[in-house]
C-alpha cells in the first residue's frame, strides 16, 4: 500500500510518508544527511550531484522557512530550482489539481516539493507523475511531514545516540500535527523505547493508543524522565473551534517552562519544528536555554533534505569534494 | 400480449414460493403462476422465455438511488440510470427530494413523473421534502406532495438542526398518513469530517466522524417517532449502536423500519487504504465492529432493506486528494450481486435476501409491490446464479464509475427484466 515509495530494488523513489519504510533507510537517510552536514561549513557549499536537474517547490500553502529550506538544499547540490506558490496562480482560478500537474510536467522537471493543505495531496500527485519524477512531500494536511521528522531524528541521535534508551515526549495540538504524525512513526521505526503524547483529549486525534503512544493530559505526569521534549506549535485558529479556552491557560498547563522540564533528565534536549509561539507552548528562557537544540533542528534540515533529494533522484551516495 | 416464463425456480418471499414454476403474464399482469412443466389449456402464450436453471423473482425496488435529474443533467440522467437500474434486475427506483428545483411542490413531482414516462425505463417513486427547499424552517404541503403521488417525506443529506421543527414535521406527516425518511445525522459533527472518526482517520490526518454524529440524531429521532407516532424510516445506517437502538424502539412497538447499502454491508474503514477517493462516502464506511452489528441487524430483521444510496460522480469528482472529492459510490449494478454475496457469506438465506430487495422495501414504499402473485404488475427479475462476471467499473451503463467493487467476482448476472411485462432488459442482445 505505501509502497509506491519505493522502487522493485527498494530504493526511494518517492518520498511521501514514514510509514512502510524499514529502519535501515531511515538510517541511511541519517548517515547521507551526516556526510552532507560538512558541505554547509565549506568555503563553495556545493557539490554537482544533482546538476542538471530541475527541481520544482510546488507550495499550495504559504511557508517561507520549508521552502527556503529546500531550495537551500537542492541549490547546494548545484540543482536548478523553479519556486512556485499556486495560492496565488492558476489554482486561484479554479484549475484542478491535477491540471496544474500536467502543465508543470510539461516542462520537464524532474522533481516535485509539495506542500499542501490536503491530507493525501502529495500522494494523489506521487500517482499521476510521469514514470522518473520525484515527489518529496513537505507536509500534506494533517498526514505527515516526513523530513520535518528525519531532521528531528537526526537531532535527536546526533544528541543521544542509541534510540531504544530513550523516552520521547511530544507536547501540543498531536490531533492537527502532521509532524508529529510523522515523528511518532520515526521513532517507533527506530525502536524507541517509549513515546509519550501529553495534550489536553480535545487535542489528541480519536485513538490515540493506535499510533503506539502512551496519552498523558497532565504534562508534570507526562515528563518524569524523558530525554526528549518536542513541543508543537499551537496555532490561534483553535481557541476558535472550541479545542483549548485560552493561550494563556495553555501556556499554564501544556507550557514548557524551566519549572516543567526540571522533571525531564537532567540531560533532556527541548525541540520545536518551528516557528516558535514563546510564552505560549514554551518559555523564552527555555526556548533560548542551554537544553535546547531548536536552531540546530533548522541546520539539520538542510542537510537531511540534501540526503533525501538525491537519494530520491537516484544519485549515488558518495560525497564528491569540491574543494577550490 | 402473452408471455410464459418457463421453468425458472421461483423465489417470492412474500407468498413463501420457491420451487420450479412457470409464470404466465398477459396485459402486463401476471395471470397465473403454474407448476413448472403443467399447461393450461386455455394460455397460449405469444412467446416465452426459458429460465431453465435461472432465478425468477419479483423485480428489485432501491430505496434511494440519485438520477441526477433534474438539477445535474451533466453528470447523469434519468435515461442513462434507469438503464443501469434494468441492467441490475431493477423495476422501481426511489429518488430522494434533493433534486434541483427540490422536490417540495406537486410541479417538481410531476415533471419527474413526465420523465418517468417519457425516458425511464424502470418505474420511478419519489420522497417529498420534509420542509421547503430542504431548508429545515416551514414545512411542505405534505398532502399536495402525497396527492402528486410522493411515497413519503424525507430531508435527504440537509440536516434537520431544529428538534421543534423536526417535531412539527412529524406530527403533519403523520396526520397526511406519509411516511418520513431519515437520513440522521448531527450536523456539528459530520459536516466537517470525510472519514469515520477512529484509527484510520487518526493515521492518514483525516477530519473524522464519530459514530456519535449518527447515534445522537437517530437517538433524538427515535424519541420523536415515540411521542408523534408518525410512520419512520431511516436511510443508510452505518453505526451498530443505531441497530441497537432501532432494536429497542422496535421492540416497543414503535413503527421503525431502516435500510443498509451493500457498501456498508461490506467495508469497513480501513478501505479507505492509501486515501482511495472511490471509498469516500457519507455515511462514511465504520469500523469492522459496526460493520459486524450491521450485518447482525440484517439477519435478526432489525434491518430489513438493502439499498444502493446510488450516486453517479464523473471521473473529476473522484480525482484529487481526499478531503477534495466528492463522496457517493455508483450502486445500482451492483446491488443484487452484493446483497447474493452475502447468501454465499452465510449471514442470509437466499429468501431472505430477495426479501430484503424486494418485498421489504415495498412494504416500506406502501406499495402494492415487490412480490409475485396473480394480478399484480408483472415486474419481475430473471437472473443466473451460477454465472462468473467480474465487475468491470469502465463497463457500467450508469454515467457514473466510482465503484470501489472494480475486480470483484460475482457468481450472478441478472439476464432478463420485466416492467408490465415487457422485456426492458436482456443479457444476450442488450437492449
Amino acid at each position: 500500500m505505501i509502497n509506491n515509495q519505493l522502487t522493485d530494488s527498494g530504493r526511494l523513489r518517492h518520498f511521501l510518508t514514514i510509514e512502510g519504510l524499514k529502519r535501515p533507510l531511515l538510517t541511511e537517510i541519517m548517515d547521507h544527511a551526516e556526510q552532507f552536514s560538512s558541505v554547509s561549513n565549506q568555503h563553495v557549499k556545493k557539490v554537482p550531484l544533482l546538476r542538471g536537474k530541475t527541481i520544482v517547490n510546488l507550495f499550495f500553502e504559504n511557508s517561507t522557512r520549508t521552502r527556503t529550506t529546500f531550495e537551500l538544499a537542492a541549490k547546494r547540490l548545484s540543482a536548478d530550482v523553479i519556486n512556485l506558490n499556486i495560492s496565488t496562480s492558476a489554482t486561484a482560478k479554479g484549475e484542478s489539481l491535477l491540471d496544474t500537474l500536467h502543465n508543470l510536467e510539461a516542462m520537464h522537471s524532474d522533481m516535485f516539493v509539495v506542500r499542501h493543505s490536503q491530507s493525501g495531496a502529495a500522494e494523489f500527485i506521487a500517482q499521476h507523475v510521469a514514470p522518473h519524477v520525484s515527489v518529496i512531500n513537505a507536509g500534506d494536511g494533517c498526514h505527515a511531514h516526513p523530513t520535518q521528522a528525519m531532521l528531528d531524528m537526526f537531532t535527536i541521535r546526533r544528541h543521544k545516540k542509541h534510540f531504544p534508551d530513550l523516552s520521547v515526549a511530544i507536547v501540543g495540538d498531536i490531533l492537527h500535527s502532521r509532524v508529529a504524525r510523522s515523528q511518532i512513526q520515526a521513532l517507533a521505526t527506530l525502536g524507541v523505547g517509549e513515546i509519550r503524547v501529553i495534550a489536553p483529549q480535545t487535542l489528541l486525534p480519536s485513538n490515540p493508543q493506535s499510533l503506539g503512544v502512551h496519552v498523558f493530559h497532565d504534562i508534570e505526569e507526562g515528563l518524569k524522565n524523558v530525554d526528549v521534549v518536542i513541543t508543537l506549535r499551537l496555532q490561534n485558529e483553535r481557541m476558535q473551534g472550541a479545542l483549548i479556552p485560552s493561550s494563556r491557560e495553555y501556556f499554564d498547563r501544556y507550557g514548557l517552562t524551566q519549572g516543567k522540564l526540571k522533571l525531564a533528565k537532567p540531560d533532556a534536549i527541548v525541540m520545536h519544528p518551528g516557528p516558535i509561539n514563546r510564552g505560549v507552548e514554551i518559555a523564552s528562557n527555555v526556548a533560548d536555554g542551554p537544553q535546547s537544540v531548536i536552531l540546530e533542528q533548522v541546520t539539520h534540515g538542510i542537510a537531511i533534505r540534501m540526503a533525501i533529494m538525491s537519494m530520491t533522484l537516484g544519485a549515488r551516495a558518495e560525497l564528491q569534494e569540491n574543494r577550490s | 400480449m402473452k408471455l410464459r416464463i418457463a421453468n425458472g425456480r421461483v423465489i417470492d418471499p412474500a407468498s413463501q414460493i420457491d420451487g420450479q414454476h412457470d409464470i404466465l403474464v398477459a396485459d402486463g399482469k401476471i395471470v397465473a403462476i403454474e407448476t413448472a412443466g403443467t399447461t393450461s389449456s386455455d394460455f397460449t402464450a405469444d412467446t416465452s422465455i426459458d429460465a431453465g436453471g435461472l432465478i425468477v423473482c419479483p423485480g428489485l425496488i432501491d430505496l434511494c438511488a440519485r438520477l441526477r435529474e433534474p438539477g445535474q443533467e451533466h453528470t447523469a440522467t434519468v435515461a442513462s440510470e434507469t438503464l443501469a437500474a434494468v441492467k441490475g434486475g431493477i423495476t422501481s427506483l426511489c429518488i430522494p427530494p434533493d433534486t434541483d428545483p427540490v422536490i417540495d411542490n406537486p410541479a417538481v413531482t410531476e415533471y419527474i413523473e413526465d420523465k418517468g414516462k417519457d425516458a425511464a425505463l424502470s418505474k420511478l417513486f419519489t420522497v417529498g421534502a420534509l420542509t421547503q427547499n430542504l431548508e429545515g424552517k416551514l414545512l411542505t404541503e405534505m398532502a399536495a406532495l402525497k396527492a402528486a403521488g410522493c411515497v413519503g417525506v424525507g430531508n435527504a443529506y440537509t440536516p434537520l438542526k431544529s428538534s421543534l421543527v423536526q417535531q412539527r414535521a412529524m406530527e403533519y406527516a403523520a396526520s397526511m398518513g406519509l411516511t418520513i425518511f431519515i437520513n440522521a445525522f448531527d450536523s456539528s459533527l459530520q459536516t466537517k469530517g470525510c472519514v469515520h472518526q477512529g484509527a484510520i482517520s487518526t493515521r492518514l490526518g483525516l477530519n473524522g466522524i464519530p459514530e456519535t454524529a449518527e447515534t445522537i440524531a437517530v437517538a433524538r429521532d427515535l424519541l420523536l417517532i415515540e411521542q408523534t407516532n408518525v410512520r419512520a424510516h431511516f436511510h443508510q445506517i452505518s453505526t451498530a449502536r443505531a441497530v441497537e437502538m432501532i432494536a429497542m424502539a422496535q421492540q416497543k412497538g414503535l413503527p421503525v423500519t431502516a435500510d443498509i447499502t451493500p457498501h456498508h454491508l461490506h467495508l469497513a474503514e480501513h478501505d479507505v487504504g492509501n486515501f482511495d477517493s472511490l471509498c469516500h462516502v457519507i455515511p462514511p464506511l465504520r469500523s469492522i465492529r459496526d460493520r459486524d452489528g450491521l450485518q447482525q441487524g440484517l439477519r435478526n430483521g432489525i434491518i430489513t432493506a438493502i439499498s444502493s444510496d446510488h450516486q453517479p460522480l464523473d471521473e473529476d469528482a473522484k480525482m484529487g486528494p481526499f478531503d477534495e472529492t466528492t463522496p457517493g459510490i455508483s450502486g445500482l449494478e451492483t446491488l443484487l450481486p452484493l446483497t447474493l454475496r452475502l447468501v454465499d457469506d452465510d449471514l442470509l438465506t437466499l429468501s431472505q435476501a430477495i426479501a430484503c430487495l424486494t418485498f421489504n422495501p415495498a412494504s416500506i414504499l406502501g406499495i402494492d409491490s415487490g412480490r409475485i402473485n396473480v394480478n399484480a404488475p408483472a415486474d419481475i427479475c430473471i437472473f443466473n446464479p451460477d454465472a462468473h462476471t467480474t465487475c468491470n467499473p469502465d463497463r457500467l451503463l450508469s454515467a457514473g464509475k466510482n465503484t470501489p467493487f472494480g475486480g470483484w467476482l460475482f457468481n450472478n448476472e441478472v439476464t432478463h427484466t420485466l416492467i408490465n411485462g415487457k422485456i426492458v432488459f436482456q443479457l444476450t442482445t442488450g437492449l
